[in-house]
């Protein structure tokens, strides 16, 4: 559904993304991981339209991203980022936002069915009881989760988000993450997502690309790419790989210098 | 949204009232008083007596003028505001009506409007007005992330660059001309032409239903450029028309009436603490109340210490000067950011 054919971009003469090409199944949930400065963001900038490629394309449903209006295109695809500006609108007005690109033109009120499908999204991501607060009262992780929802109110066929569980506990961690998969496999929603953290990665991803220095250094399964060898290589760190007990996906363990100096003492 | 919705039709109600009564006051006081009780029978049966002729002939064009003026600073001050998301920027703080103000000395002093007639001194003031906005959108383009502090001095350097080539160009102007640059440097809400006057009207009751077609845009804005981009608006496009809006609407205001600075930054302010930021409501409600701020502060400048009449820019600028400083030390709460 989502092609990405050899895209080169970057700000000025800095390429920050070389070459990169890859597809995007239907229904799938893509991980996208990699070191800081690997060009993640900027790969997410560039698949909705926020740069504009050097070289190659991006081709959504058969058509180039460039030759969609800003309005159809925000119909296919919305995006979770993680830079939420102060502001003081209260959550449900924040979410009705999500509706704008189902605006007619000349049409001020929201309708019936705008607020249907907010309060639908609200339900979906746990955060009704939040209707009525502002934003600079709530915490991040339940920012993290409005801001979901409001994606989710311009009924997108593709979600990308961008690192939604930076900064967060545990609690928020798997409550975003498993509402995400729980979406992907019930309602068959597309999902690309940008992670830090190689664990949830491993835990909830179909497919990862891991990202370095702007290229892509390899795609596959979470088995296929969390290798002792690849992370440690792209990483320039010591790891060990083991296997999570419940789901058998692979498990990061990282190792502390003083332990790393014992063992090659032994 | 039934419930928001007549909440906001109380407000605008409100606003009604208020911008009535201080129409109504502004046609009773001034060096002669006229009750308010004698307004309507002279409106309405004496056309000839000396009451009907200063209600019509003099009263009645400034708050006009007021009206039309007063919207249209407040609507250029909630554009800019949306669109640098800050609500310290406003027409007369971005150097938009200094580079106004310049155009028009510059059209006096050329006697441009002797030759091209009056309706250049409005183009003149656009033009000035869009060059400033030019320079500040190539400013704010050239680098990734604008920031605000920085769009803010520039603004105010525009400023004091456009009146001290303001001043020279009084000193260069013979003394016949001085006396129309200086007077109309200060703002008053004098003015004899009723052709502009209508023109004003025009200008800033479209300007408000253009404003319309983009306070969804304006909302989405709010919460950041890309943000906006990712929710389906060409932000690019949107910041290129509303730019023109407001050099539009600040150009005609200033070369109509003259430097009268700081409304747009004082009635958005309080509009939003009363109405909220949507600008569904944030917009119109600006509007009223900036036609109805300047007509109080008009009448204020012609009744304080009457007959001699006060430029009307120095009351909204002792007003607005002074809220702009108390905006800036409590700049957490209004800047929003670190």
């Amino acid at each position: 559904m989502f092609e990405i054919k050899n895209l080169t971009c970057g700000y000025n003469s800095d390429f920050l993304l070389k070459d990169i090409t890859f597809n995007v199944n239907k229904k799938e949930l893509l991980g996208i991981i990699g070191p800081n400065g690997s060009g993640k963001t900027t790969l997410i900038k560039a698949l909705t339209r926020l740069i504009k490629p050097l070289k190659g394309e991006v081709i959504f449903e058969g058509k180039n991203i460039w030759q969609i209006t800003h309005k159809e295109l925000s119909k296919k695809i919305a995006v979770v980022t993680q830079n939420l500006q102060p502001n003081f609108m209260n959550v449900e007005e924040f979410i009705l936002l999500g509706r704008s690109p189902h605006y007619k033109k000349f049409q001020f009120l929201e309708t019936k069915k705008d607020y249907e499908v907010v309060r639908k999204c609200m339900l979906q991501t746990d955060t009704i009881r939040l209707k009525d607060k502002f934003l600079n009262q709530i915490s991040g992780g339940e920012k993290q989760l409005i801001s979901i929802a409001r994606a989710l109110a311009q009924e997108p066929e593709l979600l990308l988000l961008d690192e939604p569980t930076a900064h967060l506990d545990i609690t928020h961690q798997i409550k975003i993450l498993d509402l995400i998969r729980k979406l992907n496999k019930e309602s068959g929603l597309t999902v690309i997502i940008v992670l830090h953290d190689l664990n949830l990665a491993s835990e909830y991803c179909d497919r990862i690309i891991l990202l370095n220095n702007g290229l892509i250094h390899k795609i596959g399964s979470p088995q296929e790419i969390l290798t002792y060898q690849i992370i440690e290589e792209v990483y320039k760190t010591v790891v060990i790989v083991g296997n999570n007990p419940v789901s058998s996906k692979p498990y990061i363990f990282l190792v502390n210098e003083e332990d790393r100096k014992k063992s090659i003492r032994v | 949204m039934r419930n928001k919705l007549i909440h906001w039709l109380i407000w605008l109600f409100i606003l009604g009232i208020i911008l009535s009564v201080i129409i109504l006051f502004s046609l009773s006081v001034g060096s002669s008083g006229i009750p308010a009780k004698k307004i309507f029978s002279s409106i309405i049966y004496s056309r000839c007596t000396t009451e009907y002729s200063i209600i019509f002939d003099i009263r009645l064009p400034r708050i006009i003028l007021g009206f039309a003026t007063g919207g249209a600073l407040s609507l250029a001050g909630v554009i800019l505001q949306g669109i640098f998301r800050n609500p310290l920027v406003e027409p007369y703080t971005l150097g938009i009506s200094g580079g106004a103000a310049l155009g028009v000395c510059l059209n006096i002093l050329f006697k441009l409007n002797e030759i091209l007639g009056f309706l250049s001194l409005p183009l003149s003031g656009f033009t000035g007005a869009i060059t400033v906005i030019v320079l500040l959108y190539f400013f704010s383009l050239k680098r990734e992330v604008f920031k605000i502090h920085e769009i803010l001095l520039t603004g105010v350097m525009i400023s004091f660059i456009s009146s001290s080539l303001i001043m020279l160009i009084m000193a260069l102007s013979r003394t016949e001309d001085l006396h129309s640059i200086v007077f109309w440097v200060m703002g008053s809400l004098e003015e004899p032409n009723w052709l502009l006057i209508k023109l004003m009207v025009i200008v800033s009751i479209s300007g408000l239903f253009i404003s319309y077609l983009f306070c969804l845009d304006l909302n989405a804005i709010s919460l950041g450029e890309e943000e906006a981009a990712h929710l389906g608006i060409d932000v690019e496009k949107v910041k290129k028309i509303l730019f023109l809006l407001a050099s539009i609407l600040t150009g005609f205001s200033v070369s109509i009436t003259g430097m009268v600075g700081f409304v747009g930054l004082v009635v958005p302010h309080f509009v939003r603490i009363f109405a909220g930021t949507d600008h569904k409501i944030v917009l119109i409600s600006s509007f009223l109340s900036g036609a109805g701020f300047l007509i109080f502060c008009d009448t204020l400048s012609r009744t304080i210490i009457s007959p001699v009449e006060l430029p009307i820019g120095v009351i909204t600028g002792i007003l607005g000067g002074s809220l702009f400083i108390y905006a800036l030390t409590r700049r957490s709460a209004f800047f929003g950011e670190k």
